[in-house]
């Protein structure tokens, strides 16, 4: 009886969700996207090196950091692009992409470098 | 506005009335005055951090201090004339022979790139100077910057008369000092200026919730990590400070943005030092750090779904189904980690953090130096004088005006008193969040005090600072019914503000030049007649064995002077200040408390050519190796149990004389201490063989070596040199 009302909540919630989501401005869908991509991949180097094994571990933790910041500084892009986060009023978009790419780049130059 | 208060606040601080007044006459806009007077300040306060730590260049001369600095020195020194990928695949067969050690994996390069980097720009530049100078002055240079970040920080936390105090207070902080004087070239030197930085760049970002801040955070925590292993009480520190954040429910994007961008990007920059390696995900120091950061994402998910739900019930089941799944997947992977061994534990130094008892109980090589030590009072009082007082008032005004930022220097100034109760050393740590708090009190106190006294002083003409000021100092005056007194009691207040302040100033030069500008290498006694008498043994000794010895000898010594033997004496060493080796320390320490027999076959074992002992018998210096020789019995006894403390102590007590243990009058150490000492007369009124150190006349006068000779002995009898013989080629 409770398992199937959880999953009835479940439902509903999954439903109302997704009709919330829908009303989500285009460009933040695209950073969603991107974000979801990058956990995606996060989560295949996960499993790989479960079945695999973590022997370069240097290779495997800069893959899967690259992937985890790169979906941090998504996140932190998107918090700072939403319109509706009324903290970020002062912050224009162009700056925040701006740092967000500076980011980036130093994210990936020191995983070049960890690469091995 | 701010200006006018901030200008007033700025001239009590230089306590130079004449200050304003010539500034009024330059008919300088009153913006204009404050910024002159806050980057002059500044200036001053900068040069003065610089110039009060040239004390022991002054007094002795440009030279290393101490036992680690010697290390660095020699580190920097391969570093400049051999180059950087060479000092990182050093192997360096000169100490712990015979197995050596891996120097590039095995220590923090922070300071020594950094020296390396300061002396080639000045070569660049073509100032022919020597890399010694610039290790001199490495930790002065960083000292001073540590002031320009102490006022941003304070600017951050408060306003900028606060920063300003800061600075001021940092900058002859005898915490600070007593690690940071013109040669001693220590990790601790640069480290607190990037951990002042690093924590800095962590609450700009946190009020800006900007990406570019937190990147600049963790390029500090980078510069830190590479720096010192102190690094650890930051990844620790702020992790708390954002769970207090989210418990208190100051949860904020510009939190989130701060703390994520910080942790990765620092956590894989910190990864590319190799000495730290792969602890950022392996050890149990570092756990709390991820564990946060996964509680975040969490957290952010959680009030994101809330935001895009807008309906309590139904978040309500929401939460009921993730926070359970979570937390379970969590205490799994936790678990897994920690029994299969992939999450290491916690090491001896840090548990000696938590529970103070712990290192004495179980690692005598952590309980035997005395910078690990527990602080007692009276150092706390000399650390910090005043700033001890006005700490607390310092968090009182930070609780009065909570923000996020001061909810930080809160937590850091809590924690790092904790520490710095725990452990002497860590008072370093604690100096920057002291004189930070002390500073807001200061400030804060001072500027009210001046309001009060603008505001009623009829002779005082009408700044621009009056608005707010009258109608402050009107309400407060209305709930004190004597407003005359209340102007003569601000006054009073500020004067006696004042004069601690300046109490505080004489403390602390008093404090640099008697305490922290001894170089620990150079010895100063005060003479019979008051004159200075300078031992410099030390440098004698390695300067003899450089000279006199084949360049393949071994030196056995206590750890202590193993950094020193390979930088001056550049002779090879058994064991050194890097006490990474328990066991070979070990092997030392039996040696040291064997009886001469069996100390040859272990020295024979580990082909030792020359022993160094350090002795204070004859011009009672008490940090010799005779006062050192318990701990060598109880780190030798703790791996070999054939060493019992008991057998060198007498009723529990360790005496030299006739009554001690007769295990103690004939060890080897003993024996090298006192040789020869029994025929010499240190003291008029004496008999021969008193030793002044310990004010009692030995017990052995009479020894005989068989197996080692007297090679060298300084001309204070501070070191002595023996040789080993080969052994005999009959029976």
């Amino acid at each position: 009886m409770g398992r199937s009302s959880t999953t009835k909540d479940a439902q509903a919630l999954f439903q109302s969700l997704r009709s919330a989501y829908v009303a989500t401005p285009n460009n933040l869908k695209i950073i969603d996207l991107y974000i979801l991509f990058a956990l995606f991949t996060a989560v295949i180097q996960v499993g790989y090196m479960a079945v695999v094994g973590s022997f370069p571990f240097n290779s495997f933790l800069s893959g899967v950091l690259s992937c985890v910041g790169t979906a941090v500084l998504a996140v932190s892009l998107r918090i700072q692009v939403n319109k509706d986060n009324k903290e970020f009023k002062d912050l224009p978009p162009e700056r925040a992409f701006a740092d967000f790419v500076l980011c980036n780049l130093v994210l990936h130059l020191v995983i070049m470098n960890f690469l091995g | 506005m701010g200006a006018a208060k901030m200008e007033k606040s700025a001239a009590d601080l230089l306590s130079s009335p004449g200050v304003s007044s010539l500034l009024k006459s330059m008919k300088l806009k009153t913006k204009q005055q404050e910024l002159l007077i806050r980057v002059s300040v500044l200036g001053l306060v900068y040069v003065l951090a610089f110039i009060t730590r040239l004390f022991s260049v002054l007094r002795y001369e440009s030279m290393i201090h101490e036992f680690d600095p010697y290390f660095n020195y020699r580190v920097t020194q391969y570093l400049t004339q051999n180059g950087f990928y060479e000092f990182w695949n050093w192997f360096d067969y000169e100490s712990w022979y015979p197995l050596g050690r891996i120097v590039g994996g095995t220590l923090y390069p922070g300071l020594m790139v950094t020296a390396a980097f300061i002396y080639w720009t000045l070569r660049f530049l073509r100032f022919a100077v020597h890399i010694r100078e610039v290790c001199v002055l490495t930790a002065p240079f960083f000292a001073a910057n540590t002031t320009v970040v102490a006022y941003f920080f304070g600017k951050e936390l408060w306003d900028s008369g606060a920063g300003l105090v800061a600075a001021a207070l940092i900058a002859i902080c005898p915490g600070y000092i007593s690690r940071s004087v013109a040669g001693s070239y220590d990790n601790e030197g640069v480290a607190i200026f990037a951990l002042l930085l690093t924590f800095y760049l962590f609450v700009k970002a946190v009020n800006t919730g900007s990406l570019a801040w937190a990147l600049g955070s963790a390029l500090g925590y980078f510069y830190m990590v590479s720096a010192w292993g102190g690094y650890v009480f930051i990844i620790n520190l702020i992790p708390l400070y954002v769970l207090v954040l989210l418990v208190i429910g100051r949860f904020s994007m510009r939190l989130y943005v701060a703390y994520n961008c910080m942790y990765v990007l620092g956590m894989l920059l910190a990864m590319q030092i190799r000495f730290v390696g792969f602890q950022h995900v392996q050890s149990g120091e570092h756990m709390a750090a991820m564990g946060v950061f996964f509680l975040m994402q969490v957290f952010y998910f959680l009030d994101w779904v809330k935001y895009m739900l807008n309906d309590p019930k139904k978040f309500h089941s929401f939460l009921r189904i993730t926070v359970t799944s979570a937390v379970g997947l969590g205490a799994i992977a936790l678990g897994v980690g920690t029994a299969s061994g992939y999450i290491s534990p916690w090491t001896g130094r840090f548990y000696s953090l938590l529970d103070p008892t712990y290192a004495k109980d179980h690692i005598p090589i952590i309980a035997s130096v005395s910078e690990h030590q527990p602080t007692a009072w009276s150092s706390f009082m000399f650390d910090f004088h005043i700033l001890l007082i006005l700490f607390p008032a310092g968090l009182y005004f930070c609780f009065k005006r909570l923000s996020d930022a001061t909810i930080f220097i809160v937590m850091y100034g809590l924690t790092s008193m904790y520490f710095a109760g725990v452990m002497v050393r860590l008072i370093l740590v604690a100096t920057p969040a002291v004189c930070l708090t002390s500073a807001i009190a200061v400030s804060a106190t001072i500027k009210n005090l001046t309001q009060l006294v603008r505001a009623q002083g009829k002779s005082t003409p009408a700044g621009s600072g009056k608005g707010t000021t009258s109608t402050k100092a009107s309400s407060k005056g209305s709930l004190d019914q004597s407003p005359p007194f209340q102007r003569n009691g601000a006054i009073a207040l500020l004067v006696g503000a004042l004069y601690l302040l300046s109490r505080y100033v004489i403390h602390c030069t008093w404090v640099t030049s008697e305490a922290y500008s001894s170089p620990s290498i150079v010895l100063a006694a005060r003479g019979a007649n008051g004159n200075r008498v300078i031992f410099d043994d030390y440098r004698e000794a390695y300067f003899w064995l450089r000279q006199n010895t084949p360049p393949d000898a071994k030196v056995m010594s206590w750890w202590d002077y193993g950094y020193q033997i390979t930088a001056m004496g550049n002779r090879t060493v058994i064991v050194d200040n890097n006490t990474w080796n328990n066991t070979h320390i070990a092997t030392v320490g039996r040696a040291m408390s064997s009886y001469e027999d069996e100390a040859y076959e272990i020295m024979r074992s580990l082909d030792v050519d020359y022993v160094l002992v350090v002795f204070g018998g004859v011009t009672g210096y008490s940090s010799d190796d005779i006062n050192k020789f318990l701990w060598m019995v109880r780190i030798g006894g703790g791996v070999f149990p054939v060493i019992k403390e008991p057998d060198y102590l007498v009723n529990g007590e360790y005496r030299v004389d006739k009554g001690a243990a007769p295990k103690m009058l004939n060890c080897l150490m003993y024996k090298l201490s006192y040789y020869r000492f029994g025929e010499l007369t240190t003291e008029y009124g004496k008999p021969p063989g008193y030793d002044r150190a310990r004010g009692v006349e030995i017990g052995n006068k009479d020894i005989k070596l068989e197996h080692l000779e007297e090679a060298f002995t300084t001309s204070n009898w501070i070191v002595r040199i023996y040789k080993v013989k080969p052994p005999n080629n009959r029976w």
